[in-house]
């Protein structure tokens, strides 16, 4: 392994002896505004509520598995999935994927920090508590037998069903104001990550040099800055309907519930992509290191992310097909969506062509991001079958669906956050997670999948809704949903040891040098951990690999790139 | 809407009743009693229609995969670290303009192609010409149970739709009305067609004309409250002769027996004429299902169990029973009072 | 790890952090504001009953004082790029009562509105639209005139100087936003909408 580095000093020592050392430990995570602290703030809160979501998706899967099994009531069951989808949206997949925003960004431009470390605090706490009062609902109302006051309007709260009038209880409530909260929080890291893509990058780092995930990371933030702010106002006029005595979805004043599904869906598709770039831009910078080649199309990829980030703004309405729009506006948005759908394809092609003629290492990281472009290829297909209107009329809220969105968000993002943790968990610990427990990781995550989400799609063809509680017996269902009710259980088990990976490697894990993987990147030219400050001094770049001109001096970047 | 708390004995008491209804229907699983609603099964124009697309897309996006898909595993193959592999770096490849150009005019045609076929497809579905002879139903979604009213005939009724076959001699398709009282739902019968929302204060149309005599099975598929799951759609598909037959009979007010008088009696007393109506009678009630001839029905509760006597005792004693959430209360009838009213619906053919 | 937080600057060359993280609250709040501009306009001319736009009179002075605030404030900008902390603290003080006028003419607006014609934000879609968006708008005017109250009184204590004309420049640009976002709210709801 290639140990070279830029001239830096060690990390400063701060042992103190006794139990002050806990107290101020502990206190120094609360009071932090390291961006490397709180990227790691972030990761762990995720990683809490995906075990959480997770628990709930898997009593919702018990429930499913046998028609009438009575598991759960259908009010509780309508709380379950209702948390589960708002859990992993805001709770886990937003957190978790400006967590590692958070941690690797300054580093890759070779900055100190986030351009405002305060408002990088301000922005995590106020995540963590829109989290923390979301599921107070679980204990307000009733208490936990009767599951209290949770929402369980869906996790896209149409209206009028959280109107006042139909749901008067506090879980819509509980739902608005809770993701207000959390959504200043996300807002706050999305306006940091841009300030500091252009503003804080070092001397000779030109936007064409930055690493594509810094690349990614800018957009999909530049994108959250109009994505979040429609639902935050939806949410704004919802409580106003519910506590002022607006109209705003009201039909009963000639208010449009229409209304609430255009503006939720303009906050809802861009979201979606918010979710998937971050993924991308790792995908562009492990495939790479894994295969020993530069990223294949560096200008394309930069390019189609932007592209991504402006078209996707103009395909909400795929996901309303079924609402009644004229034959004319459903056309617009088939051929929006498969334009987007474009984009994102040729993504595709590019990371096969960086393994092309490479030399390919099976390292855990390589192998989730192999299997996030596979699984990437299906969940963009079946995107692409949905964005046939015709035959969303079919599959709209059909477990059709359910399995093309969580093929996006687990078979291709959780699943490239997994190679993320393989992959930078050295820098940030100094340790290598287990290999042995990373390869059962992926390979039970990988059976567990594809072993519910292949059949989903099936039972979604066979006429199955989303959102129910049971199934008449007759329907033929129930084979399929014992079997993706089995492959979620193995999904669950593979989660686990991952944590479990996590935990133990903090003490067992074979130390990592400052550049384990021998990467190209700015980052890896810190020790690991990187000191608080991460450069002693401000590095200077010539190319888009500036690691990699150091190890081959005879054959640098800069010559080649433009 | 009443919000149930669910107290530890409530929770025994539905584990209860689910597992009864479980064990109930195991019998249907074990004899492969199947129903089917299998999108892929289409038995109307639009639903064959959209079949088509679908096989259509799901050749282009197979071939797609395919050929992706290889390259993606032979790259993996043939390019992985052999120990026999030299100690430099593989040549280091940028990129290469034709290549990336190529790969993105493709998909461009290939997604041009699909564009075009599927506009085709949009407008020939929303925009078709309507043919001589149609039916009009108009269809308001509740929570949790279909009101279906056919103005051309006067009929009002609910949750089990009639609708006459299509046959080349004589086309005849049925064009669905679409509202909402109270909040969004989506009309879904997948083998006659794709579904369509029903919106408050948005009326939406559909059309479907079936081609083949039976009956079709479907469900609300937008998500509307506590009992979305058990709001189900029958479609029964008859012959000229059956339709004609059904329509009369739907037409006559609701059967008087005196037998039952003492039932009616207290079905007009009792909250029950409120919600409910049936014709001929001062029962007028439009909240609730129309009962003028409930026992031309084969479910209650929209689908959720079989139109029985004993179910509708059940039913009448406290709805929670098979749908905790349906908007009609426990009506705290004495088990003499349930058997009469129960007789009388029963006569309600 | 040490706690101490690291002093963070911009990169060489770069532009402003202040300037730029301005930039991306305005585009934030715009698409805010957009999703009730929207509501408005989706549900113009559709409310069933009660008072229509009709009721309203343009408040054209209001306006004028509140665009008249933007100018004063880009000579406060100016004078204190300068150093004339006097001419500065002028300025400030008149941009501050331009937007108090401003607010206070809306107060007197509303109350007209919801004692004389029967408006408040529960009457009908009219009222539900009208209240938040222009209410989401003088919510905005408050918190401009907070942080300007906020710098003035810091200027009065004589601790202001022109070193910190950047951020100053950061917090006009906020107020420039407040200011000519009404543009885009009085054009929908008293011009398009009337």
């Amino acid at each position: 392994m290639a140990d070279h580095t830029l001239p830096i000093p060690g990390p400063l020592n701060t042992e103190r002896p006794g139990n002050a050392a806990f107290l101020e430990w502990l206190h120094s995570w609360i009071v932090t505004v390291d961006h490397k602290k709180i990227g790691i703030l972030y990761i762990a809160y995720a990683l809490i509520f995906m075990v959480v979501g997770g628990a709930e998706i898997l009593l919702v899967r018990v429930q499913l598995a046998f028609p009438w099994s009575g598991i759960v009531s259908p009010g509780v069951y309508n709380q379950l999935f209702t948390m589960h989808g708002t859990t992993m949206v805001f709770l886990m997949g937003m957190p978790i994927l400006f967590g590692f925003g958070n941690y690797v960004v300054p580093l890759m431009i070779g900055a100190r920090d986030m351009a405002f470390p305060r408002l990088n605090a301000l922005s995590f706490w106020l995540t963590a508590f829109g989290g923390l009062m979301l599921y107070s609902s679980y204990i307000g109302g009733f208490g936990l037998y009767g599951m209290g006051n949770a929402p369980d309007v869906g996790w896209f709260a149409y209206a009028p069903l959280t109107s006042k009038l139909v749901t008067p209880g506090h879980n819509t409530d509980y739902w608005a104001l809770s993701l207000i909260v959390a959504g200043f929080g996300t807002l706050g890291t999305a306006l940091n990550i841009v300030v500091t893509t252009i503003s804080m990058r070092c001397k000779g780092m030109k936007f064409s040099r930055m690493p594509l995930f810094v690349w990614l990371m800018f957009v999909t933030s530049a994108m959250t800055l109009a994505t979040i702010t429609p639902l935050t106002a939806s949410q704004v006029m919802l409580e106003i309907d519910r506590y002022l005595g607006g109209h705003f979805f009201d039909p009963a004043a000639g208010g449009s519930p229409l209304l609430w599904i255009h503006f939720f869906w303009v906050f809802g598709h861009p979201e979606v992509y918010v979710l998937v770039l971050p993924a991308f831009g790792m995908a562009n910078e492990i495939i790479p290191v894994f295969s020993r080649k530069p990223i294949f199309g560096y200008s394309a990829m930069a390019a189609a992310s932007v592209g991504i980030g402006f078209v996707s703004f103009s395909v909400w309405a795929h996901h309303m097909f079924t609402v009644g729009m004229s034959a004319a506006s459903n056309s617009f948005f088939v051929l929006s969506t498969e334009v987007v759908g474009i984009f994102t394809g040729i993504k595709i092609f590019n990371w096969i062509a960086t393994m092309w003629g490479g030399r390919i290492q099976f390292t855990t990281p390589m192998l989730f991001s192999i299997a996030f472009v596979f699984q990437m290829l299906i969940a963009g297909l079946t995107g692409i079958m949905l964005s046939v209107a015709p035959w969303d009329w079919q599959l709209h809220n059909s477990y059709f669906l359910i399995a093309h969105f969580h093929y996006v968000l687990l078979g291709a993002i959780v699943t490239m956050v997994f190679a993320a943790f393989y992959y930078w968990y050295p820098k940030a610990i100094g340790r290598k997670m287990s290999e042995r427990l990373g390869k059962w990781h992926f390979w039970l995550f990988l059976i567990g999948f594809h072993v519910t989400f292949d059949i989903m799609h099936v039972v979604g063809l066979d006429g199955m809704p989303r959102s129910i509680y049971t199934y008449p017996a007759d329907r033929g269902w129930l084979w399929m949903n014992v079997v993706i009710t089995c492959g979620a259980f193995v999904q669950g088990i593979a989660v686990l040891i991952f944590v479990w990976n996590l935990i133990w490697s903090v003490r067992h894990g074979k130390v990592a040098g400052n550049d384990p993987w021998d990467a190209w990147t700015l980052e890896w030219a810190t020790s690991s951990p990187p000191p608080a400050y991460n450069f002693a001094q401000d590095p200077v770049v010539r190319s888009r690999r500036p690691l990699w001109d150091i190890k081959h001096p005879n054959d640098p970047d800069w010559k080649y790139e433009p | 809407m009443m919000r149930r708390r669910l107290g530890l004995a409530s929770i025994r008491l539905h584990v209860g009743i689910f597992a009864g209804l479980f064990f109930v229907s195991l019998p249907a699983i074990a004899e492969n009693r199947f129903v089917s609603t299998n999108t892929f099964l289409p038995e109307s124009t639009p639903a064959r229609d959209i079949y088509y697309l679908a096989l259509f897309t799901l050749t282009l996006a197979g071939c797609f995969f395919v050929v992706v898909a290889s390259l993606l595993f032979y790259a993996v193959i043939k390019f992985r670290a052999r120990k026999s592999d030299p100690e430099h770096e593989p040549a280091q490849v940028y990129g290469s303009t034709q290549v990336e150009l190529a790969w993105t005019v493709i998909p461009i045609i290939l997604i041009v192609v699909l564009f075009l076929t599927t506009a085709r497809i949009i407008f020939a579905i929303q925009d078709a010409p309507r043919p001589k002879t149609d039916l009009k139903v108009t269809v308001i979604g509740h929570q949790f149970w279909w009101e279906f009213r056919y103005p051309e005939y006067g009929i009002v009724t609910a949750n089990e739709l009639h609708i006459p076959l299509s046959t080349p001699q004589n086309p005849d398709a049925t064009y669905l009305t679409l509202l909402s009282g109270d909040v969004d739902h989506s009309f879904w019968v997948p083998e006659l067609g794709g579904k369509t929302d029903l919106i408050p204060n948005h009326p939406n149309e559909m059309w479907m004309d079936p081609q083949k005599a039976g009956v079709y099975y479907g469900q609300c598929a937008q998500f509307c409250g506590l009992e979305h799951s058990l709001m189900l759609i029958r479609v029964y598909v008859d012959t000229p002769s059956q339709f004609a037959a059904w329509v009369k009979n739907q037409q006559k007010p609701a059967v008087d027996d005196p037998n039952v008088a003492a039932g009616r009696q207290i079905f007009e007393t009792e909250a029950c004429m409120a919600c409910h109506t049936i014709s001929g009678t001062p029962a007028i009630g439009t909240y609730g299902p129309d009962l003028t001839h409930l026992m031309s029905r084969g479910t209650i509760a929209a689908g959720a169990v079989e139109n029985t006597p004993a179910n509708l005792r059940a039913w009448i004693n406290d709805p929670s029973t098979f749908k905790p959430g349906a908007h009609m209360p426990a009506m705290h009838l004495s088990d003499e009072e349930v058997n009469q009213v129960v007789a009388y619906l029963t006569t309600l053919r | 790890m040490t706690t101490a937080s690291v002093l963070v600057s911009e990169g060489p060359h770069r532009p402003s952090r202040g300037v730029v993280g301005m930039a991306c609250l305005i585009i934030a709040e715009s698409a805010i504001f957009g999703m009730f501009i929207a509501a408005n306009v989706f549900y113009m001319g559709k409310s069933l009953s009660g008072p229509t736009p009709a009721i309203l009179s343009p408040p054209i002075f209001n306006t004028v004082c509140l665009l008249a605030s933007s100018l004063t404030i880009v000579f406060a900008e100016r004078a204190i790029v300068r150093g004339k902390i006097r001419i500065f603290s002028i300025y400030l003080i008149v941009t501050i009562l331009l937007g108090v006028k401003f607010l206070v003419g809306t107060g007197r607006e509303w109350s007209d509105l919801i004692y004389n014609q029967n408006l408040t934000i529960s009457t009908n879609l009219f009222g539900t639209t009208f209240y938040s968006l222009v209410g989401l708008h003088a919510t905005h005017v408050i918190l401009g005139l907070l942080m300007l109250s906020v710098l003035l009184v810091f200027t009065l204590m004589g601790r202001v100087n022109e070193s910190h004309s950047e951020r100053i420049k950061v917090l006009a640009m906020y107020w420039h936003f407040v200011d000519w976002v009404w543009v885009a709210v009085f054009t929908t709801v008293y011009l398009v909408g009337r």
